[in-house]
């Protein structure tokens, strides 16, 4: 059997003769691996062959060269480049020539291909013909359009592939040339102008110069501008997605063009097709998400404002709305409410949601005419428009503004939700839902809630949470709100407690109604459920919520009896059993914070019993949910939780290793730290198995990063819990400690993400040496004497990083005002806060530690002074913190 | 068409998000006080005072510093820390009569009946501890750093505050202050002080009802100027408590551990149910009777300082009855073995009756002996209270007279 027959077998509808065929492509390529991609491309290149076999040549050839997974992607780049450039050059070669083949299939694939040759070759400065290769066939005398549309196409994908720094600026303009001339009337072929629209999306990243450039940048917006009133739909609509880039990415040079872009915008949603529409709208909302961004980083500093925010929604605003409004009569008949559906009024409402927080008070006069005219007609459509208005703009006005309006319309929305036509049920539930989340708060003046209208409320919330299920989902939203609002005025929260049994039984109910069709409703029923848990008053409740636990514990324990056929049926198990292990975490928490505590000691068996069940009936993974009530439980139980250990260990130490999913991987090693605080020096038989995990997962570079500095803080954890018998873990962990220190010294600066993870990976290694000091301090102290100069290097380290923050926050004041002022820097310390206590609280722990035997480390050590002297400067936490350590180095010198 | 990245109709939150942040931050917030707590240990050995080896005398001369109450209120655990608080309180001496002065130098206020105890706020939690030093309640409340819920500034800042729990309404009367939010108030005098707990109970919500995070309810009791018109509101006021007696504390009193002449309790049948001893059942015996602590030379002592001797024990009888040095025992005399020298009771003949409640943490003091002799026979009553007053005004103005004149 040749290639093409294997490749076509492969997509056979015959499952024996697919399975065969996948067997043979899995042993070529496992014998010969340089052949079997050569043959591939072959295989797409040959117009010979049947379009089948070329269009899955094509993609075995894309998976050859990437992978979601990164271990995996790390793999596959490496087995690329360390192929024969001989046999490479071939590949590439046919790559190129299937640009110009006749079968669509076959060049788009292929054009995907190349894409993916050059994200890995080009940053390693390979493959640097490839641009001019392409722009050759665009320039070529009497280049089919067939080939110019891959060509683009080809562009396109590599830009998106690549980063702009991999290509020089030369490049860049030839490559925006060709796109744009691509896009332009007097080409006639609209594949090869759509093609070259969308190329020109991916590239907008790469046109940062010519942006800057006002003469470059007049001819993209001028062409851009022009293909938005193309015949062609699909252009148009790629157009308006190019403008919405533009918008977010060079929002300082849009001015103007803005009259352009708001008559093209206008006339879009007006008239255009639904996906122009769509984007037209899609780009007011991105340019109300920059404004808004705006508005938030320079809060506080008006000077900053007018140069980089040209309010363009506040001018825009008198016809913006009206234009928005008129959107939201658009609903469609039986709108359906999958998450799948996006149409013009859903789109509408949420550009105008995005409005009111950008402009605040003065979109309140624009829109309450359309609401009040409305809000009464015979019209559903017009109802509904009227309600999703109001709901709209709750976020963003002034509480002053807005409060008389819910007040007097709170009545007028609870009769509206007996409304005959359940799209409008479904909207004022969700507004209502709104109202509470954003308005709510009874520990004000004027509450939107009362004593008086709580009876109502509850009344009207309980009997529409039997309305159909969508309905029901937003009523279990607008449950939860309520409760909410409660979280900072515990005092008043018993006002709740008489409802209570029939809010948690028309929850209950709801979300076992939901039980097999409607996952939302159930999630939102159950989180519901939580939050009023988190806000009920105790000691009051606490009878009720242990019946609640009861109820909980019976309904996991029915999960287990499910019948799981299908890996769809394994999915909706294990989240049903995410939601309840969610439940019993709240209830947990809440009880065992409170003088009802006995309630969970007398359930801790069965409550563990269900925990360790739910878990082995996954046996691919750990059960996040499950992980996370296991702490809450360890905390409520201490030194009793040692029993459950034996049996609880072997998922804790899977929990500990499962890198892929790594929040679970995280919530396990708080989790440790829970354990360690309850079973204290109990600890200790299980410490060499989850050391060993622990020390494993910070030298595996496949483990998400953001699960290490807490890796290190756990140390501490394990250290403080079993005191001087850390001792053993010392020749392991101290390196790790230091490595981690070193790696600091060359995070990069520049990177937010970056400052931001190096200050939680010092904050771990601070909270490490603390533990792990705290823990060894005694008889056996002097073990950490060799440790301690490198502890003193390092945290000397970073109080030097934070006093170069002047001079650091200076530069970057100057570097803004005069060349970013496009770019949304973050004005950043490298040490935080948070950083500077452990920081000084671990020098405190040293002297405590090693007493006398730092006397001349401290001696030679003298940062230690001034770092003292400014932590005076700082928050009364660091400040009690830093006269605590005085004190520890005073003792230690004066001995 | 999918909608791009936006929400349509749907909170921003995930409630899974924030059981996951809220683990989190109740992971760290335990991780800070398991340190604090590694730390604090460290630092009641920086205190001299907090010694293991410290005891009654030496601890009494020692003026409290701060640090010693940050050693008290880390040191949670154990019988020493049980001793560090019942020698800690401020305890006032039985009005046998009545002190010059009283309208001028003079707070008087009405005693709430209830268990007194100390109430420490710190690290995310409140305790509460009566006299012998075991806890009463341990709960998360409003004052500063006190439930986990609201910690502002440093976590283990402590507040101190000397309390009555009135059982009727579940509520911490407020006496005095010793330290609020890591600022010690031991060397500031009780007019400061009481002006404190008004203002600064006023910054918190503690005096809100109980909720969630606020077990109890905290309320201050009205002081008032000890002169006619402040005696008569404590005397005869309504109170949302249940009165015992009136306290006296003199203006410019310190707070200072152990039994003071500064500051003065008295009660007759109007302010307070309790006016004469009950014994165990209840009963007011025919006989006064006195808790006196065994000394190591078999002498039977109050708890003064110095101790006052009643009488003594021979060895045959402390061995009969294996008694030890330290024991706390109830004691009975007839009036007619009372004699009363420069103020001082002399008692010739006391009668074992037994041990006391195992909750009693110290031997009756002299003056409550003496005010229980008088109250068995000629008590010291409102109308000699109202004279002395009656007769300090007068003194004052008479030298007003003198000084214009």
């Amino acid at each position: 059997m040749n290639i093409t027959q294997i490749l076509l077998a492969a997509q056979s509808a015959d499952g024996n003769l697919r399975t065969v065929a996948e067997g043979n492509l899995k042993q070529f390529q496992e014998q010969n691996l340089p052949n079997f991609l050569l043959s591939l491309s072959v295989e797409l290149s040959d117009d010979e062959r049947p379009p089948e076999s070329r269009r899955l040549a094509g993609i075995i050839l894309k998976n050859s060269l990437d992978a979601k997974d990164s271990a995996k992607k790390e793999l596959l780049i490496q087995q690329w480049v360390s192929l024969d450039p001989s046999i490479k050059l071939k590949i590439k070669e046919s790559l190129l020539i299937t640009l110009g083949s006749s079968v669509h299939d076959a060049r788009h694939t292929s054009s995907q291909v190349i894409a993916k040759v050059a994200s890995i070759e080009i940053p390693r400065r390979e493959w640097q013909e490839l641009i001019a290769k392409l722009l050759g066939n665009m320039t070529q005398q009497g280049a089919p359009a067939s080939l110019k549309q891959a060509t683009l196409e080809a562009l396109g994908y590599v830009c998106e592939e690549i980063s702009p720094e991999h290509l020089e600026q030369d490049q860049v303009n030839a490559v925006l040339t060709a796109v744009v001339q691509g896009m332009n009337q007097t080409e006639l072929s609209p594949e090869v102008r759509l093609a070259a629209v969308n190329a020109l999306y991916n590239a907008l990243d790469f046109a940062e110069s010519n942006f800057a450039n006002e003469m470059e940048r007049n001819y993209i917006m001028k062409v851009v501008c022009d293909t938005a009133v193309s015949k062609e739909v699909e252009i148009r609509q790629a157009a308006f997605e190019c403008l919405v880039a533009i918008g977010s990415t060079y929002y300082v040079h849009l001015e103007p063009y803005m009259q352009t872009i708001f008559n093209l915008t206008a006339n879009a949603v007006k008239g255009d097709e639904e996906p122009a529409a769509l984007q037209a709208i899609e780009f007011w909302s991105s340019i109300c998400d920059e404004e808004i961004e705006l508005q938030e980083e320079y809060e506080g500093s008006d000077d900053a404002n007018s140069t980089v925010n040209y309010r363009f929604i506040e001018k825009a605003l008198p016809s913006l709305v009206p234009m928005l409004l008129e959107t939201l009569l658009k609903q469609e008949e039986d709108q359906d409410q999958d998450d799948n559906v996006w149409n013009i009024s859903m789109s509408g409402g949420t550009c105008l949601g995005l409005i009111a927080r950008t402009v605040c008070d003065a979109i309140v006069p624009l829109v309450m005419p359309f609401v009040e005219g409305n809000i009464t007609k015979p019209d559903w459509h017009c109802r509904e428009a009227a309600i999703f208005a109001f709901g709209s703009i709750l976020e963003g006005p002034s509480v002053e503004k807005l409060a008389p309006l819910v007040q007097s319309g709170l009545d007028f929305l609870l009769n509206t939700t007996k409304d005959p036509n359940s799209q409008v049920r479904d909207t004022t539930a969700w507004t209502l839902g709104r109202v509470f989340e954003l308005l709510h708060s009874p520990a004000s003046a004027n509450p939107i809630i009362t004593n008086a209208n709580l009876p109502r409320i509850m009344n009207v919330l309980l009997e529409s949470s039997k309305d159909v299920p969508n309905v029901a989902e937003k009523v279990c939203g607008a449950i939860y709100f309520l409760a909410q609002g409660y979280e900072d005025a515990e005092s008043i929260s018993s006002v709740l407690t008489p409802f209570l049994p029939n809010v948690i039984a028309a929850l209950l109910s709801a979300a076992d109604r939901a039980d097999t069709t409607h996952f939302r409703l159930r999630a939102s029923a159950y989180e519901a459920l939580n939050e009023i848990v988190r806000v009920s008053s105790i000691p009051e409740t606490s009878v009720i919520l242990g019946q609640l636990l009861q109820e909980i514990m019976k309904r996991l324990n029915l999960t287990f009896d499910l019948h799981v056929l299908s890996s769809g049926d394994k999915e909706k198990q294990s989240d049903l059993q995410a939601l309840l292990c969610g439940v019993l975490q709240v209830i947990i928490q809440k009880l065992s914070s409170s003088d009802a505590k006995s309630i969970i000691a007398q359930t801790a068996d069965q409550l563990m019993f269900l925990f360790l069940r739910v878990f082995a009936c996954h046996s691919s993974t750990v059960h996040e949910e499950a992980m996370l009530a296991i702490g809450a439980l360890a905390y409520a139980t201490g030194t009793d939780f040692v029993k459950y250990m034996p049996e609880f260990f072997k998922y804790l130490e899977a929990g500990l290793q499962n890198y892929e999913e790594y929040q679970v991987c995280s919530i396990s090693v708080g989790v440790v730290g829970d354990i360690c605080r309850a079973l204290e020096d109990k600890m200790l038989p299980f410490c060499d198995g989850i050391m060993t995990v622990l020390l494993k997962d910070l030298s595996n570079s496949m483990l998400n990063r953001s699960v290490k500095p807490p890796i290190f803080s756990c140390f501490g954890d394990i250290a403080l819990a079993i005191g001087d018998n850390f001792e053993k873990y010392l020749p392991y962990a101290m390196p790790m400690l230091q490595g981690a220190a070193e790696l600091l010294g060359v995070l990069d600066h520049t990177d937010d993400d970056m400052v931001d993870y190096g200050n939680q990976l010092r904050r771990g290694i601070f909270e490490a040496y603390s533990g792990i000091l705290q823990g060894i301090k005694g008889a056996k102290a002097q073990l950490m004497i060799p440790y301690a100069g490198h502890l003193l290097q390092f945290t000397e380290a970073v109080y030097k990083d934070g006093s170069r923050f002047m001079s650091c926050t200076l530069q970057i004041m100057l570097w803004v005002m005069f060349y970013l002022l496009t770019l949304h820097l973050r004005v950043y310390n490298f040490r935080d806060e948070s950083v500077t206590k452990a920081a000084v609280a671990v020098l405190g722990d040293l002297a405590d530690t090693l007493g006398p035997s730092s006397k001349d480390l401290f001696k030679s050590n003298l940062f230690h002074v001034e770092f003292l002297r400014e932590c005076h400067d700082l928050d009364d936490e660091v400040r009690d913190t830093a006269s605590w350590v005085q004190g520890m180095i005073n003792q230690a010198l004066v001995s | 068409m999918a909608p791009p990245h936006r929400p349509y109709k749907r909170p921003a939150i995930s409630d899974q998000q924030r059981r996951r942040d809220l683990a989190l931050q109740a992971q760290s917030s335990r991780r800070a006080d398991a340190q604090a707590r590694a730390r604090s240990l460290a630092n009641s050995l920086l205190s001299p005072s907090s010694a293991e080896t410290a005891e009654g005398d030496s601890e009494r001369d020692h003026e409290p510093t701060v640090t010693d109450v940050a050693t008290a209120a880390s040191k949670l655990r154990g019988s020493d820390a049980r001793r560090w608080f019942a020698r800690h309180i401020m305890l006032p001496e039985w009005m046998a009569d009545a002190p010059p002065h009283l309208a001028s130098d003079w707070h008087v206020f009405a005693r709430p009946a209830g268990k007194r105890c100390l109430v420490v706020s710190c690290n995310g939690m409140t305790i509460s501890r009566v006299r012998n030093g075991s806890i009463l309640h341990r709960f998360p409340s409003a004052l500063p750093n006190g439930s986990k819920r609201d910690i502002s500034g440093p976590a283990s800042s402590y507040s101190i505050l000397d309390c009555i729990f009135h059982e009727p309404d579940e509520t911490y009367y407020i006496i005095d202050m010793i330290c609020w939010r890591g600022y010690s108030l031991y060397d500031c005098t009780a007019e400061f002080r009481f002006f404190w707990v008004n203002s600064k109970l006023m910054e918190t919500t503690a005096g809100d009802p109980p909720s969630t995070y606020h077990r109890y309810r905290f309320s201050v009791v009205p002081i008032y100027e000890c002169t006619l018109e402040g005696l008569e509101a404590a005397y005869s006021g309504s109170t949302p408590y249940m009165k015992d007696g009136l306290l006296f504390y003199n203006k410019h009193v310190h707070y200072q551990a152990g039994i003071t002449p500064l500051a003065l309790v008295w009660k007759d049948e109007a302010c307070s149910q309790y006016i004469i001893d009950t014994d165990s059942k209840g009963q007011v015996p025919s006989e006064q009777h006195v808790v006196l602590e065994l000394q190591e030379d078999g002498k039977l002592a109050t708890s003064d300082d110095p101790p006052v001797v009643f009488g003594s024990l021979d060895n045959e009888f402390i061995q009969k009855s294996n008694l030890r040095p330290g024991n706390l025992l109830r004691f009975a005399f007839r009036d007619e073995r009372v004699k009363l020298v420069d103020g001082k009771m002399e008692i010739s003949e006391l009668q074992f009756v037994g041990r006391p409640n195992r909750a009693r943490a110290f031997a009756d003091s002299h003056s409550k002996a003496l005010f229980q002799y008088a109250a068995r026979h000629a008590p010291l009553r409102i109308e000699d209270l109202v004279a002395s007053i009656q007769s300090n005004h007068m003194e004052v103005k008479s030298t007003d007279v003198e000084m214009q004149g």
